[in-house]
């Protein structure tokens, strides 16, 4: 089967539906296990820092869902943007996936933060650029989230919501490059950095564990969600009912 | 045991951080997971409707 071929297929519903399905084990089950790995290294196998003590820890938690929710604000502006332009009801179904997702890693993101910042800069917020440009996301994506409960109709809001999240884009840069750009409190990068990063492999290899097992649970949870999507998008769709016979135990 | 749970005295930071952590991943489970039972129960509801309806208008 070719490249095509399959590509054309998966883009059918049924299929997509069925293909997300059997996906889900394949994602979570590496995530539980890099997530396990990663939050017990980083809680015990890793030396506490020459500088914070064992405050740093926070990081292994902190710094994934900090990329977690720019990765998922790429991924929704992305998808919202295809589905806009060449009217892929599947692309608008995984924008829509994607916001709470990403919602519930910018709040943990901000709120690991802030515990952090209070014992190292003494204080739980201060208005820098980092801070804000994140909180920003935050309302980037229940702005999102609202927009779409607000109508009725699913392919207006899949419309409407698409132009919101592209707009939105422009805050993804900002809060990467947000330490370089501006004198802030907030530490500058640790891991992508120019010299590679600056942290030893101890402390290191456990924080990229977490960030592919974050990025792995983003997987499955967008997997289970984008189901949900397809299915309020095709309810009178006639293949749903090749299951309907077997009523409740559809996979 | 005890200067594990302590923390080096951060025992107040990193415990609540690494507890969020968990509630935010668990709730996106939970959260994930109803919203596909809803979803799907509700497509099911709507199919066993139109299946009514069509059988409705052959009598």
């Amino acid at each position: 089967m070719g490249t095509w071929t399959w590509f054309h297929k998966l883009s059918s519903p049924p299929h997509f539906y069925r293909i997300a399905g059997k996906m889900i084990p394949w994602f979570a089950i590496p995530a539980a296990l890099c997530l396990a790995y990663g939050l017990y290294a980083g809680l015990v196998l890793a030396p506490a820092d020459y500088q914070q003590g064992d405050a740093f820890r926070i990081i292994y938690v902190h710094a994934p869902a900090a990329w977690l929710s720019l990765m998922c604000y790429t991924v929704m502006a992305v998808a919202a943007a295809v589905g806009l332009v060449w009217r892929i009801k599947l692309a608008h179904a995984l924008a829509a996936a994607t916001a709470p997702i990403g919602a519930s890693f910018a709040f943990l993101c901000l709120a690991t933060g802030s515990i952090w910042g209070r014992p190292m800069w003494g204080t739980w917020w201060t208005w820098d650029a980092r801070l804000t440009s994140q909180l920003i996301l935050l309302f980037l994506y229940l702005g999102y989230m609202a927009l779409r409960s607000a109508y009725d109709d699913l392919s207006k809001a899949d419309r409407a919501s698409a132009v919101l999240a592209i707009v939105g884009i422009v805050n993804v840069p900002i809060i990467h490059f947000s330490v370089t750009w501006w004198n802030s409190l907030h530490q500058g990068s640790t891991v992508i950095r120019r010299g590679g990063p600056a942290m030893p492999p101890s402390m290191l290899i456990p924080l990229l564990v977490c960030f592919l097992g974050f990025t792995l649970l983003y997987a499955a949870l967008a997997s289970i969600r984008v189901r949900a999507e397809v299915l309020r998008r095709e309810r009178h769709a006639s293949w749903l009912s090749q299951w309907s016979g077997r009523a409740g135990r559809a996979e | 045991m005890n200067d594990f749970l302590a923390m080096g005295g951060y025992a107040q930071y990193v415990w609540p951080s690494y507890g969020l952590a968990c509630m935010v991943l668990i709730w996106n489970i939970w959260s994930a997971l109803r919203t596909h039972r809803e979803a799907k129960a509700r497509a099911e509801r709507a199919l066993a409707m139109a299946a009514a309806d069509t059988a409705a208008r052959k009598i």
